[in-house]
């Protein structure tokens, strides 16, 4: 049998209380990292850290390459991946935008690497809390972009993505997303597998080439128009095989080590579900518990999360869309001028389905907002109730103003309305 | 079975410390935990706040908490500073490091728990950077006054946490703690 998460293994495995940096790096320290090439931010440093410590006590045989700045970061990642050892970095923030440019000579060079993204939110206002507009900011890039949801979920992406990334049929490279502070300085218990079995399961390096002095490979060079055009089909190309990729790991992973995840999302009684909350990141507990609140009085409610923003989980969303009364989508993000990115990606599944669904886009959490379990099930309630005797509607923008300014503020905006589909 | 702790202590005397030392000892015991320090810039000597819950199954929540079932108070002079009786339920209970003669109003229902933590850090000459530990000793009157793990889990976390001498010196604090707390309100 499967354990999921949160039940312990046997043989062969550690349960350690470690934060969600100190599990990524056990993860890349199990991955037998070669080169790390990171600079510090909040709440990224410690991930940083513990390697440049695992480093320096000879627990890890690697080297540790200290940078000027977060775009020497990833390219110098990049440099070493491309010749040929596995390489790390880790940021999050202003970090991660100051290396935006690298993330697509990266993704373009289709090399693989992996990097850690501590979400946290962008300034100005200075915040260094949990946001997920810096993560989703890589969306377009052509990496694989993931999320986890607990501790022990961050350690098993991050051993995982090494494994994604490196496979021939993809060789892109991979996000691994865990929300800042959150995770990242929450200490909770986490399993790490028997060294000797993540060694049988993690098959050396592959990449597409390795440059040497002696390769004659040249990076960067200018190319065709048509062979541009080209090579951005076969990132598509490898996206799509991408998910096969997902899935099988997961599978195997879930075989070997014991747990198992879903692939691209983590139905949490969403089958069958008359309604559905859509989410990502570490308070997807928190909707699970005002889900499993709400299924006691009688509500048929599930949770669809978002493991991998990058490939998109085109048909698992179709189908949910496709079978669901209604679908509550809870964003950590907002494209300004557009609406949350997990209702905007969702949307574009909705001429696939075979339904038209009730939706509502919750806007809520940004820059570290606290929203829990009991927010959650007043969102949800109030979303089924509002269906139930209403009939369908579309609410795609509908801000969760935090307690202090609740009332003071309109939660909707011009534009931006809710409609219901008899008014079409 | 499901608990949230919060320790109220000062900037530099190792609240988060004792949080996490209190989520290793519940997870020796086979139980879930989680801790975590209040997100925010810190400032030695400033109040501070950490987190810990224990339960005995998985733990899916990862917000704030919000209001505590016990408060761990590592100097009692936070209680001029801070809401402690505010941060914890109205039938809650909070821990506090104090000289014996110590009084504070408390919500109804709510009960103190009362030990010299700094008497036992001088007796055991328990000193880093000049400040006496107190933190450890805490976490031994914590689980007298409600046993959310037991006393040897956290002795076997705290000797696990720092191998050798300073291990068996704190687990010593957090045992005499845990012999001198009393109820005082």
């Amino acid at each position: 049998m499967l354990l999921t998460w949160f039940q312990r293994g046997d043989d062969g495995m550690v349960v350690k209380t470690l934060t969600g940096n100190k599990a990524v790096a056990h993860a890349v320290k199990a991955a037998r990292v070669k080169v790390v090439a990171a600079y510090p931010i909040t709440p990224q440093t410690t991930i940083v850290e513990t390697l440049a410590d695992m480093i320096e006590h000879g627990e890890m045989n690697a080297k540790m390459i200290r940078v000027e700045s977060e775009h020497s970061a990833l390219a110098a990642t990049l440099g070493a991946a491309a010749a040929g050892a596995r390489s790390f970095t880790a940021t999050s923030s202003h970090g991660l935008l100051l290396m935006h440019e690298v993330v697509w000579w990266t993704a373009g060079a289709r090399i693989p690497v992996v990097m850690s993204v501590v979400t946290r939110a962008i300034g100005p206002p200075w915040n260094i809390h949990v946001d997920h507009n810096d993560i989703w900011d890589q969306r377009d890039s052509g990496w694989i972009i993931s999320i986890a949801e607990n501790n022990q979920e961050v350690f098993d992406l991050t051993l995982q993505a090494f494994r994604i990334s490196e496979d021939p049929r993809v060789y892109l490279p991979m996000i691994v997303g865990l929300d800042g502070f959150i995770l990242s300085h929450t200490v909770a218990p986490v399993d790490i597998p028997d060294q000797e079995k993540i060694d049988q399961w993690l098959p050396p390096r592959r990449q597409p080439y390795v440059i040497t002095p002696e390769s004659g490979v040249v990076m960067g060079n200018l190319a065709a128009d048509e062979d541009y055009y080209m090579m951005r089909y076969s990132i598509q190309t490898a996206m799509v095989e991408a998910k096969k990729v997902i899935s099988e790991v997961d599978d195997e992973y879930g075989e070997v080590f014991g747990r198992k995840y879903g692939g691209l999302v983590e139905c949490f009684h969403c089958d069958g579900s008359k309604y559905n909350i859509v989410i990502a990141g570490s308070w997807s507990g928190d909707a699970k518990e005002a889900v499993l609140k709400l299924r006691d009085e009688g509500y048929s409610v599930g949770v669809l999360r978002v493991r991998y923003f990058r490939p998109w989980p085109d048909e698992e969303i179709r189908r949910l869309l496709s079978t669901s009364k209604g679908v509550l989508f809870i964003d950590r993000s907002i494209s300004f001028g557009g609406k949350g990115h997990l209702l905007t990606e969702a949307m574009t599944n909705l001429a696939e389905s075979t339904n038209l669904p009730a939706v509502r886009g919750v806007i809520a959490g940004l820059g570290g907002v606290d929203v829990g379990a009991d927010e959650f099930y007043e969102l949800t309630k109030s979303f089924i109730d509002e269906v139930e005797e209403n009939g369908p509607f579309y609410d795609p923008l509908y801000w969760h103003i935090p307690q202090v300014y609740r009332g003071k503020y309109p939660e909707r905006l011009p534009g931006y309305g809710k409609f219901s589909y008899e008014r079409r | 079975m499901y608990v949230e702790i919060v320790f109220h202590g000062r900037g530099g005397q190792g609240g988060v410390t004792a949080a996490n030392i209190l989520a290793g000892a519940a997870v020796r015991e086979g139980k879930w935990s989680q801790s975590f320090p209040h997100f925010g810039a810190e400032r030695r000597g400033a109040p501070v706040r950490a987190y810990a819950r224990i339960s005995d199954k998985p733990i899916l929540r990862h917000s704030q908490i919000k209001t505590a079932d016990i408060a761990v108070v590592l100097d009692h002079e936070l209680f001029d500073l801070v809401d402690i009786p505010g941060s914890v339920k109205d039938n809650g209970v909070i821990v506090v490091n104090a000289p014996r003669d110590f009084s504070v109003d408390l919500k109804e229902g709510q009960s103190l728990f009362c030990v010299n933590a700094m008497e036992i850090a001088r007796e055991l000459k328990l000193f880093v950077a000049g400040w006496p530990v107190v933190n450890t000793s805490m976490l031994g009157a914590l689980v007298k006054a409600s046993p959310v793990v037991s006393l040897d889990s956290i002795l076997a976390e705290i000797k696990s946490y720092w191998p050798g001498k300073p291990g068996e010196l704190n687990a010593e604090a957090a045992k005499r703690a845990y012999e001198n707390t009393v109820r005082c309100i």
